[in-house]
């Protein structure tokens, strides 16, 4: 008798623990569990985050008028400490203030940058890749073209044409990364193309465009997005050095390249002045490398080793 | 196999064409009137007109990028808006030192990089590939300016070993700026070279190797790694184009007179004339490099050799 009880009363519990185990987790749920047991990637994710909430919150902490751009040549030159954490530049405005200002800088133009390029490459990819055949093969010789050429030349050889500003920087970083994204999603079109979903949508009558955005795009999401990851760390790393040449923000904004090129002429006696920036751009695409790379072993588990 | 090589040769010509019209077409767009450029104070209607039938400016587009091109070709690059030097003496005495940096920092690429690379996948749970691991991944991270002037900081300001800049020192001056830009994809070599080596081993044709009794060592160096080759080869040559992207940065840190400084400084005068000449001669670099890992392909993959080697015979 005793011994029936204890059976059934294991069998219960077991059911359970098997209902709690074995529940199908929704897709997105499952990616994101395989993604924090990624140990590097969530350290990405925390750095990139704490370098988000700096951006954002920024002008609670420092105030961009008084400390980021008035100069104040009495206490130029102060090195960390003494109420300024990462000290005062040539001119006496505080660093720390000027980079998580940068931040805003850097991040607002790197995304952005990107979305051009997404938008862009995007349009090309999809149409190159859902309609095939000769649209197709044109599409992809020109684009094949302009892979040649290293983005930061081209990048350059659009700004030396438009001249310098943050727009024409956008623009011209955009430009220059879209036939990669057209490609990444020429190719990401491709593998849902001969879907039985994409059959089905165009037998109902869907129009292409339709059926792009709505059906084919939507199943493919996963390699774009981790690529926008990465390419937004390429943007910033080349935001930061258009500037570091002066062909990209230009002072007084503060920017982390601009930065580093103005504090260069001081460096052998004051070497935080070009240490601070160096990491903050440094930490950035650090962080977006990890995220990138732990985004990737996450939606595609079998690419982990 | 020359078959091959021949039609390679053969396809990179449209190539360094279709890159010349994609660079002279965005050029051409930049406002701005070169007449003005050129005569600055002595600015009259008449000079101006005088100056832009000299230059062919009045022409149709598509003339002027033949007569361009057909320049091109007699090695002609045009004359300097600002200084009236001609274009390609400015370039051709610049690009040996580009060029002196793109070579040293691909061997040390190649000679760094891939050891590493075959060490750490072949005891990829030791200490020294976590590392090298790490390493990497900042290396990948790491912008090509701040790395340089961290290396000016250390080795030329703090040690005193090496020279801050210029390239005067003979082949001292060229080991920081060579690191500099190398380092980024001494990284990403590393960083394939290990992915693949890591896929190679794992494959069945490594366990029938070790199965009939191979040596490991040959297992490695003779089975794994021939086919390991082909991705790091691609990695070290389609990287030639980032390199020449990094050399932008890195002459200017190092204040080296090669052809990523010219065109910065081009750009920063607004003369045409010499950006599309850095422009042109950095994407026949790409294109030649790309040109050069096809090369080499053909000669490691058996596979390539066979296609070309007539009625698909085993080749040898």
């Amino acid at each position: 008798m005793e011994n029936t009880n204890t059976a059934a009363k294991r069998e219960v519990i077991s059911r359970k623990e098997f209902y709690k185990k074995f529940k199908k987790k929704s897709n997105a749920a499952e990616i994101w569990s395989r993604f924090l047991k990624n140990r590097t990637a969530v350290v990405g994710l925390i750095i990139f985050g704490i370098i988000v909430l700096l951006a954002i919150f920024a002008p609670l902490l420092v105030s961009y008028e008084e400390q980021a751009i008035k100069l104040d040549v009495y206490n130029r030159l102060q090195g960390p400490g003494n109420g300024h954490l990462f000290g005062t530049d040539e001119v006496g405005r505080d660093i720390f203030a000027r980079i998580i200002y940068g931040a805003r800088i850097s991040l607002s133009v790197g995304i952005s940058s990107v979305a051009v390029a997404l938008l862009v490459g995007g349009i090309l990819g999809s149409i190159s890749g859902f309609y095939g055949g000769k649209i197709d093969d044109v599409i992809m010789r020109v684009m094949d073209v302009f892979l040649c050429l290293p983005d930061v030349l081209l990048a350059l050889a659009i700004i030396a044409t438009f001249g310098v500003s943050q727009i024409n920087l956008v623009i011209s970083i955009g430009l220059s990364f879209s036939p990669k994204f057209a490609r990444i999603v020429r190719s990401a079109i491709l593998t849902v193309r001969g879907s039985e979903y994409i059959e089905a949508a165009r037998s109902i009558g869907a129009k292409d465009g339709h059926i792009i955005l709505r059906y084919a795009l939507v199943n493919c999401m996963g390699p774009i997005i981790v690529q926008v990851t990465l390419y937004v760390a390429s943007a910033i790393l080349t935001i930061s050095g258009l500037s570091f040449l002066g062909l990209g923000i230009q002072a007084p904004t503060p920017e982390w390249g601009n930065m580093l090129a103005s504090g260069r002429a001081f460096m052998r006696d004051e070497a935080y002045l070009v240490i601070a920036p160096g990491l903050a751009i440094f930490f950035t695409i650090l962080s977006l490398n990890l995220l990138g790379d732990g985004l990737r072993d996450a939606l595609d588990p079998r690419l982990k080793q | 196999m020359i078959r091959y090589v021949v039609k390679r040769l053969i396809i990179i010509i449209p190539v360094i064409i279709a890159l010349t019209f994609v660079v002279y077409s965005i050029l051409y767009m930049a406002p701005g009137d070169p007449a003005q450029i050129i005569l600055g104070n002595d600015y009259t209607e008449e000079a101006a007109a005088q100056v832009r039938e000299d230059l062919g400016l009045d022409q149709p587009f598509i003339v002027q990028y033949f007569h361009y091109l057909g320049d091109l070709v007699r090695g002609d690059f045009g004359e300097s808006y600002v200084s009236g030097e001609s274009v390609g003496a400015q370039l051709f005495s610049r690009f040996p030192n580009t060029f002196k940096i793109v070579i040293c920092a691909m061997i040390f690429c190649v000679a760094v990089g891939m050891p590493i690379g075959i060490w750490s996948a072949v005891r990829p749970n030791s200490i020294f590939s976590k590392v090298t691991m790490v390493i990497g991944l900042m290396g990948v991270s790491m912008p090509v300016f701040w790395l340089g002037l961290l290396l000016i900081l250390f080795f030329a300001v703090h040690l005193g070993w090496f020279p801050a800049s210029g390239m005067d020192d003979g082949w001292k001056s060229l080991v920081l700026p060579s690191l500099t830009v190398g380092a980024n994809y001494m990284a990403n070599t590393m960083r394939t070279t290990r992915s693949s080596m890591m896929e190679a081993i794992r494959q069945d044709y490594i366990t029938t190797a070790r199965a009939k009794g191979v040596r490991e060592h040959d297992v490695i160096y003779d089975h794994a790694l021939g086919n390991a080759l082909m991705p790091t080869i691609t990695v070290v040559g389609l990287n030639v184009g980032a390199l020449l992207g990094g050399l932008v940065y890195c002459e200017t840190v190092f204040s080296i007179p090669g052809t990523g400084r010219f065109l910065v400084e081009s750009i920063n005068k607004r003369d045409v004339p010499c950006v599309l000449g850095c422009l042109v001669i950095m994407a026949i670099c790409v294109a030649v490099s790309n040109l050069i890992v096809d090369l080499i392909y053909a000669y490691i993959d058996p596979r390539i050799k066979a296609q070309y080697s007539g009625k698909g015979g085993r080749s040898k």
